[in-house]
């Protein structure tokens, strides 16, 4: 058991909440590296030994996730609205999926967290030290795995995926290139970058995610192991 | 950045803001402002707290379901608030205009510290705030406040109330509980954001008059603010 700390100051009412069982587990890195794949995996491992599980990340939230659609349909949105809208989608996460599940003794499996809202907030101007304030209501990961990929490995794996490059994920809204290719290329470069900066700054566990993918599956094993058997 | 955090650039415009809890007399006093400076010739926006269209139904939906948590509740109104600075208020203070706020981010600062956030976090949350000419604060007595809302609106709303943070399970009671935690919140920031208090017992006119007043002191002399707004530019 321990008990949960966060980033920046918590509101009183989560200040007090004492000792929890549960444990969260980041798996953070860029779009296409295979975080879904490797977390549906971890989740069949981690119930098979007996643990429950709640899968959890960017997904839109109840609260917000229809108004950040709405508001982005619209050509209005300004970028520190977007940034907030995001933070409040997220803070709906925490405080209705990610808290009450650690108070349950659940292993939380966050697929992208506060790290990956801070890159491309970043990358899309945001001063980087206020951006990590507004995420301070973020409980500390017990880990937060990294998978690390080069820009030109991740395009190859991009192009060979079913998906390709899309709007989003290659920072069209940032025009940093010709066509999504150079975009593409560009703006995962720059969240990369962001990544790179702060690794160490959260204690990211890298894992080298340029291997097959079961190699990959056994280091992720190993670390969350080491995190569970503090328990 | 300036020392409040709040962000001090130099623009052309004027920004005046009123504060105070419910059935202070605010609105009543920003609407006559607004009123004279327009028939003064100056070119005015007002911009009202919790009114982005982009944020609005998220904010009801939310409110309506009792889905927000202090966190949440504070980072929404943000959002709001973040809206209305990138499209109503720090455009029109580019363009040298008269921007009036009901409420500002001190509304945030009390309400949402009331509900037990962090005072330090949510003041590093609206960082991006441009800075107001004159923060003016109407200080008035809970009981009058209570007096005055209580005749007005019998119907508490669940967050209006702070039912959400369970100080009673008593709506009307829950809500003076509130008031109370609010003015006190209020009441601090007075020295820390330099607050122009105003006296709001005092009749309707005599404040008018006093904010008028104030109000003058900070337009340029002469030249109206949207011709001080082009000459600055050219000098620029």
């Amino acid at each position: 058991m321990n008990r949960l700390r966060f980033y920046g100051d918590a509101p009183v009412s989560l200040e007090n909440i004492g000792e929890i069982r549960g444990k969260l587990i980041v798996v953070e890195g860029p779009d296409g590296v295979g975080r879904s794949t490797q977390i549906a995996e971890l989740r069949r491992w981690l119930e098979s030994r007996g643990s429950a599980v709640i899968e959890t990340g960017f997904t839109r939230s109840d609260l917000a996730g229809k108004g950040i659609k709405q508001a982005k349909q619209g050509h209005t949105l300004g970028s520190i609205t977007l940034f907030l809208y995001y933070a409040t989608d997220f803070a709906d996460i925490v405080d209705g999926h990610i808290i009450p599940g650690l108070r349950s003794g659940y292993i939380i499996l966050a697929d992208r967290y506060i790290y990956s809202a801070i890159a491309r907030a970043v990358v899309r101007g945001a001063d980087p030290q206020w951006i990590r304030e507004v995420y301070g209501f973020a409980p500390i990961p017990d880990k937060v795995l990294y998978l690390k990929i080069g820009v030109n490995e991740l395009i190859e794996r991009t192009i060979n995926s079913s998906k390709g490059f899309n709007y989003w994920e290659s920072g069209m809204d940032l025009r940093l290139g010709a066509d999504m290719f150079d975009s593409f290329k560009e703006y995962q470069a720059r969240v990369l970058r962001q990544f790179d900066s702060m690794k160490s700054e959260y204690g990211f566990q890298v894992i080298d995610a340029d291997r097959p993918a079961d190699e990959v599956a056994d280091d992720l094993r190993l670390a969350i192991d080491s995190v569970l058997s503090l328990a | 950045m300036s020392l409040n955090g709040l962000s001090d650039q130099n623009y052309p415009g004027r920004l005046f803001c009123v504060e105070g809890i419910d059935g202070s007399g605010k609105s009543t006093q920003i609407a006559l402002l607004h009123e004279w400076l327009k028939s003064e010739g100056y070119a005015v926006k007002f911009s009202e707290w919790n009114s982005s269209p982009l944020v609005k139904n998220t904010t009801s939906r939310g409110k309506k379901k009792h889905l927000l948590t202090p966190t949440t509740f504070s980072l929404i109104h943000a959002t709001d608030f973040a809206d209305r600075t990138e499209h109503e208020i720090i455009p029109y203070l580019k363009a040298g205009a008269v921007v009036l706020c009901d409420r500002y981010c001190y509304t945030a600062f009390a309400r949402d510290v009331a509900r037990g956030v962090s005072p330090r976090w949510v003041r590093q949350l609206y960082r991006f705030a441009a800075m107001p000419t004159v923060a003016f604060y109407f200080r008035v007595p809970l009981e009058v406040a209570l007096d005055r809302i209580v005749m007005g609106r019998p119907d508490l709303k669940f967050y209006e109330a702070g039912l959400d943070i369970g100080l009673s399970g008593d709506p009307m009671e829950s809500f003076k509980l509130f008031q109370a935690r609010i003015v006190a919140e209020y009441e601090k920031m007075t020295g820390e954001f330099n607050f122009t208090v105003m006296d709001a017992t005092r009749t309707i006119e005599d404040q008018q008059r006093q904010m008028r007043n104030i109000v003058k002191k900070h337009m340029p002399r002469r030249s109206r603010l949207h011709s001080a707004a082009k000459t600055e530019s050219k000098s620029a």
